[in-house]
C-alpha cells in the first residue's frame, strides 16, 4: 500500500480538506501506533488531522494530540466506557472529540453499532448511540457503514440520512466511495456534512481534483484553495 | 539574516505543535514559553487556544499572564490570537456563564447560532472550510495580515463560540455560516485575532502567518 505519509503529502498538495489516520488493528493489540506517523506528517501538512484507533483513555488522547493531531476518533473504547467521550470533550473541547461509529444494518431502517473494525457487535442502536455520544460531548460523528466499506458501491445513504437528521453535530460519511459521483448522493440525499474516502484515492481510481470538480459542477460548496 | 522570532504563549491548552510547525514552515524561530519576562520582551506574540474560555482565563491568570498580555498591548507588541486565543481578546464570553476576557478589543463572545438566518436548525460547532470576505465595504485588506489573500479563499474553522466586536471597524474579515456573518479576523492596532486556524488552512493560512512574522 505504501507509506502513509507519502499518500498524505500527495493529498495535501492536491488540496485535501482534512486527513483521517486510522490504526485499524489498534484495538486488537491495545494501542495506537500512529504517533510517529502523525508527528512526521505535522511537519509539512497544514490541514486538520484526525487520528483514531486504540484510543482508550484521556492520556492516549493527550499523547496523540501532543504530536500534532487536531482531533481524536474513538469507537471501541467509547462503547466500553462512554464516560471517556465526556472526559476527552471536557479536557480538550468537543471539537476534538470525534465519535467513530461502525454501523451494520440489522433490519429495515435499523443499524447496530459494531466495534473492532466491524468484528464485534454491541447490541446498541446506531441512532440512539449517536445521540447519546453527542449529549456526552462528541463534536463530530465519523459514521462508517460496515456493510458498504470496501464494496465501492456507494455510501449507505439511508444510514447517513437518519443519523445526520437526529444529531446537531457534523456527520462525516464513510464507507463505500466507489466513484466521484457517490459524493453527490451522500451529501444531497444523505445530508452528510463531510465525506471520508480512502482506497479510491490510495489506488488512484480518482484524484481529489476530479472529485472536487464533480462536486463543484453539481453545485456543492467546495473550497477554493491554492496548491502548496 | 536571522529568522524572525515568534513567541507562542504556552499556557497548557491545546495543540501548540501545529502552530509551531506552521510558523517554522514560514521561516520563524519559535519560542514556546509561559515565562512573563520572555513574553514581555518578545518581538511578536501568538496566543493560541483550543478548548473552553472558562478554563483558559484562569490558566492565564494563574501563570500571571493576564497582566503581561495587557502590557503587550501597551507596548504595541504585535499579538495574534488564534481561535480561542482570539476570543480571549474580547471583554467577556457567554461560554458556561459569563467570564471576563482580556478586554483588549471591545465586544463579547457568544454562541454560534444554532439556527440559520432563515430559522432552519444548523449544526454547531461550526466545523470546516469557509470563505473569507471583507467585513467593511470601505476598508480593504491592505496593511492587514490578509493583504496577500483574496476574498473567497477558504480557511478552516472549528468553534462553538464567536467574537462580536462592538466596533465594526475592528472586523477585517467575516465568514458566512447559515447566513450569519461571523467575525473571522479582527484587529485593533497591533492586537489581531483570527477565529480560524491559519496553521490548518493550507497555503492560504500560511500566507497569513508569513505576513504576521513580518509585523
Amino acid at each position: 500500500m505504501g507509506l502513509p505519509n507519502e499518500h498524505a503529502l500527495r493529498y495535501y498538495l492536491q488540496g485535501v480538506d482534512e486527513l483521517i489516520y486510522m490504526d485499524c488493528v489498534a484495538s486488537l493489540y491495545g494501542r495506537n501506533h500512529l504517533g510517529d506517523i502523525v508527528k512526521a506528517a505535522a511537519k509539512d501538512i497544514f490541514v486538520p488531522m484526525t487520528v483514531g484507533g486504540g484510543i482508550r483513555s484521556v492520556d492516549d488522547a493527550t499523547e496523540i494530540l501532543r504530536v500534532g493531531a487536531d482531533k481524536v476518533a474513538v469507537n471501541t473504547a467509547a462503547v466500553a466506557n462512554p464516560q471517556l467521550v465526556s472526559d476527552i470533550a471536557r479536557r480538550f473541547g468537543s471539537q476534538c472529540m470525534v465519535l467513530s461509529i461502525e454501523a451494520k444494518q440489522v433490519g429495515a431502517d435499523r443499524w447496530e453499532v459494531y466495534t473492532d473494525n466491524g468484528r464485534e457487535r454491541t447490541g446498541l442502536d446506531v441512532v440512539e448511540w449517536a445521540k447519546r455520544g453527542v449529549a456526552m460531548g462528541a463534536g463530530e460523528i465519523l459514521l462508517t457503514s460496515v456493510d458498504k466499506e470496501g464494496t465501492r458501491k456507494g455510501f449507505d445513504i439511508a444510514l447517513v440520512k437518519v443519523v445526520s437528521a437526529e444529531v446537531a453535530v457534523p456527520v462525516i460519511a464513510s464507507g463505500g466511495m466507489g466513484k466521484p459521483e457517490d459524493v453527490l448522493t451522500v451529501v444531497n440525499e444523505g445530508r452528510a456534512d463531510a465525506v471520508a474516502m480512502a482506497d479510491i484515492l490510495h489506488y488512484k481510481r480518482a484524484e481529489i481534483g476530479d472529485i472536487r470538480t464533480v462536486a463543484e459542477n453539481a453545485g456543492l460548496g467546495v473550497r477554493h484553495y491554492e496548491s502548496a | 539574516m536571522s529568522r524572525p522570532e515568534v513567541t507562542v504563549i504556552d499556557y497548557g491548552v491545546g495543540n501548540l505543535l501545529s502552530v509551531q510547525r506552521g510558523l517554522e514552515h514560514c521561516g520563524a524561530k519559535v519560542i514556546l514559553t509561559a515565562n512573563p519576562e520572555k513574553i514581555l520582551t518578545a518581538k511578536r506574540v501568538v496566543l493560541p487556544g483550543v478548548g473552553a474560555f472558562t478554563n483558559a482565563m484562569p490558566a492565564l491568570e494563574s501563570l500571571g499572564l493576564v497582566a503581561v498580555i495587557r502590557e503587550l498591548a501597551q507596548r504595541k507588541t504585535p499579538l495574534l490570537g488564534i481561535c480561542l486565543g482570539m476570543q480571549l481578546l474580547l471583554e467577556e464570553s457567554d461560554e458556561f456563564g459569563v467570564t471576563a476576557g482580556l478586554g483588549l478589543i471591545p465586544g463579547r463572545v457568544i454562541a454560534v447560532p444554532d439556527r440559520t438566518l432563515s430559522g432552519v436548525a444548523q449544526k454547531t460547532p461550526h466545523i470546516g472550510w469557509s470563505a473569507l470576505q471583507a467585513s467593511n465595504e470601505t476598508d480593504g485588506w491592505q496593511k492587514t495580515l490578509l493583504q496577500d489573500n483574496n476574498p473567497g479563499e477558504a480557511v478552516y474553522f472549528v468553534h462553538s463560540f464567536m467574537a462580536v466586536p462592538t466596533d465594526p471597524m475592528h472586523r477585517i474579515a467575516d465568514c458566512i455560516y447559515g447566513g450569519h456573518s461571523i467575525a473571522a479576523m479582527i484587529r485593533r492596532g497591533h492586537i489581531m485575532g483570527c477565529q480560524f486556524h491559519p496553521e490548518k488552512s493550507g497555503e492560504v493560512g500560511l500566507k497569513i502567518l508569513r505576513r504576521f512574522i513580518l509585523q
